[in-house]
């Protein structure tokens, strides 16, 4: 086998036996798999109106995943995703609803104003971490929390309600021409965002002289800096762009799904998934397409489980933690067939 | 060699599957449990279902008791459960809403719940896109022509547990513990800081908003202070976060049963939260009877007469709001005066405000 065999099989393989090891738990608790799978994949591709809720989904799990992935490509471990994307959220549901613009403008400032406040969220760790070497993953952590507090607190003085206002017509990434095509689903054009930003963080981290200089701080601070690169300028910046990607995340719920934000009671969640789509898709642009399509499938997907095949959604968890799970210990898997293939070679 | 350890992973794997299998065992039989036991069939019967909010179907409040009355409602009629029966989803995130809504329509139930305030925006789109079906919500108005807003006049409810409270009060220090500042918590805030100051104006109610519904230790924790500085009676309208408040009294009651302390519960009845040993902190709890008000509403959708685009209030006087039994906590005399307020209530003598503010 060729190394380019085994990088297509190593992720089948591993949602084959994450399937399997699924069915084994459902079959031991009563539920009959075959009915459920279906149900999963119904859930996923059944009809037009699936696939544009579950395309809807992953918008957001690529722009989290992008922003893990960047940060970690600069040596940063940016576990303030979460916070970052929820002052986003909260900035574009402002800018659109506080403002009237015609759409040409509305649009892109609500997007820009999300993906500076996420930039701001990201540089104060950045900043504490280039001059003080303060722990950017304890600052992170942190700052979720200051994020959400602070959030849930402006909510309630700029709109004197639980949620903000609605944003207006012009500021939406809605459009009835996708809605339409998708049977009336909440497909929106954050997609095209999402996918614009992979292309960017590609062109910034391979065809730039920055992106260089990131990736080489990434592999070696003291190296870098001996070479001659401001290392500190670079720690500043990948977080301050890892928090736009961000930010952007949150728009797609602002812009796009919801139109507003309400009071958040905890965290979203999808920062934190978003760890974990940048570590199944390598750190590589295309990798997190793939991260965040697989997660955001089948965190949509799953959701059909308990609709269609009665599993109940505890059960769901536990099946969707499992694939994720052998996907992720992908690494296993391709140790033991380059084992295998050696065996062969030996004889 | 190589082969027994992928031997051993795989046994591991199925060891660790058979576990997990078990751990999910006993809730998949409950569930099915549920759904047997019907009587006569009724041909006019509505199939009814629901979404719940992100607290689970399970949550000991809210959700539960609408979904205990839509169980019973299905029951009552010869339903089962599933297709053309009755039915729930759960929402694990808020961008469910939607998309459950809409699995449910696509089943063909005749009215479809949203459980909780922060349905509304999904039901409203879903419901605009189906003009043919029924929509509930619950604890939120809409004027969508096929949504039925069911609300609760929580207010009138705090008000009696709030005069329990200030009559039953040792140390005159009563404390209040909300989930999110939403309106629906604040009607719970006011209607028991006026029911207090109704009794004796003197009463100092100590308020706190944990900002959440599902975080247990958030509760335990405001519940420490308040019982710290002297407070002996805490009522929570905070959903899973009130659990806390429980545990709180609980483990100080058990340290030391002679302390006076107790708990007002909310939506359902929590006498079985509040026992400690020989003792109960369950004061009483305010009963909120979402069953009740989800069954109205499919009975009145079976007679054709769908309250759609209206906004019903369920209150004292129509028997959806009430204080649990005391079980003995409460004397009688202190009952009777209860009694008498609640009729002035229901009269229109005394007037709860809904915002605390007022």
């Amino acid at each position: 086998m060729s190394n380019r065999v085994i990088n297509l099989l190593v992720p089948v393989i591993s949602i084959i036996l994450g399937l399997i090891v699924g069915a084994i738990v459902m079959i031991f608790s009563g539920y009959d798999p075959v009915t459920a799978y279906i149900a999963l994949w119904n859930g996923i591709f059944g009809d037009a109106y699936a696939i544009g809720e579950t395309i809807r989904q992953i918008s957001p799990y690529i722009l989290a995943g992008l922003a893990v992935a960047f940060a970690f490509r600069a040596g940063l471990f940016n576990i303030g995703v979460e916070g970052q994307l929820i002052v986003g959220w909260f900035a574009a549901a402002y800018v659109g609803s506080a403002f009237d613009l015609p759409k040409i403008i509305h649009l892109p400032f609500a997007l820009i104003a999300a993906a500076l406040a996420g930039a701001l969220w990201g540089l104060v760790p950045g900043i504490l971490k280039a001059a003080l070497r303060v722990h950017e993953v304890i600052v992170t952590i942190m700052m979720n929390y200051i994020a959400l507090h602070v959030v849930n607190a402006l909510i309630k003085t700029v709109s004197g309600s639980y949620k903000t206002e609605k944003i207006h017509e012009t500021a939406s990434l809605r459009s009835e021409f996708l809605s339409n095509i998708t049977d009336y689903s909440t497909l929106h054009y954050g997609i095209l965002v999402a996918l614009a930003m992979v292309g960017v963080m590609w062109f910034l981290l391979d065809k730039t002289k920055t992106g260089y200089e990131l990736k080489s701080v990434g592999f070696n601070e003291h190296a870098s800096q001996y070479a001659g690169m401001n290392v500190n300028r670079n720690i500043v910046l990948s977080m301050v762009i890892s928090g736009a990607f961000a930010g952007l995340a949150g728009s797609m719920e602002a812009l796009g799904t919801f139109g507003y934000l309400a009071n958040l009671g905890g965290f979203t969640g999808i920062g934190f998934d978003g760890i974990a789509v940048a570590l199944l898709g390598a750190n590589t642009p295309l990798g997190v397409i793939f991260g965040a399509s697989l997660f955001g499938s089948l965190k949509y997907g799953a959701g059909n489980m308990p609709n269609e095949a009665g599993v109940p959604t505890e059960i769901v968890s536990i099946i969707i933690a499992l694939i994720i799970f052998f996907v992720a210990s992908g690494y296993i898997i391709r140790v033991i067939l380059n084992r295998v293939n050696k065996k062969k070679g030996a004889k | 060699m190589r082969k027994s350890k992928l031997g051993l992973a795989l046994a591991m794997m199925l060891v660790i599957g058979g576990l997990l299998g078990a751990c999910g065992t006993d809730k998949g039989k409950e569930k099915d449990e549920g759904a047997t036991g019907s009587s006569e069939v009724n041909e006019n019967a509505v199939s009814v279902a629901m979404v719940t909010d992100t607290g689970g179907v399970d949550d000991k409040s809210f959700n539960q008791s609408a979904w205990k009355g839509i169980e019973e409602y299905g029951k009552k009629n010869g339903l089962e459960k599933g297709d053309g029966g009755y039915d729930y989803l759960q929402s694990n995130d808020a961008s469910e809403y939607a998309s459950n809504l809409n699995r449910l329509v696509r089943r063909d139930f005749d009215v479809v719940y949203g459980i909780g305030f922060l349905l509304k925006d999904a039901i409203e789109t879903i419901a605009k896109e189906n003009p043919d079906a029924m929509f509930g919500l619950v604890d939120e108005e809409s004027d969508v022509e096929n949504v039925a807003s069911i609300m609760f006049k929580e207010q009138e409810g705090a008000f009696l547990a709030g005069a329990a409270a200030a009559l039953m009060t040792k140390s005159d220090k009563i404390g209040f513990v909300g989930g999110m500042e939403i309106p629906v918590i604040e009607r719970f805030h006011a209607g028991f800081v006026a029911g207090v100051a109704a009794v004796n104006p003197d009463i100092k109610v100590d308020v706190q908003y944990t900002g959440n519904f599902d975080k247990a230790e958030d509760g335990k924790a405001a519940a420490n202070r308040m019982y710290t500085s002297g407070v002996d009676i805490i009522f929570h309208a905070a959903g899973g976060t009130g659990n806390g408040v429980f545990s709180e009294a609980k483990e100080r009651k058990a340290a030391n049963p002679d302390e006076y302390i107790w708990v007002i519960g909310v939506d359902s009845d929590q006498y079985d939260e509040g026992q400690v040993g020989d003792h109960n902190i369950t004061l009483t709890s305010m009963l909120k009877r979402v069953d009740l008000s989800v069954m109205s509403v499919a009975e009145l959708a079976e007679k054709d007469e769908f309250p759609g685009g209206e906004i019903t209030r369920y209150g004292i006087a129509e028997g959806m709001i009430e204080l649990a039994d005391s079980r003995g906590a409460i004397p009688q005399d202190i009952l009777d005066k209860i009694d008498e307020l609640s009729k002035k209530i229901v009269d229109g003598e005394i007037e709860v405000p809904e915002d605390p503010k007022q």
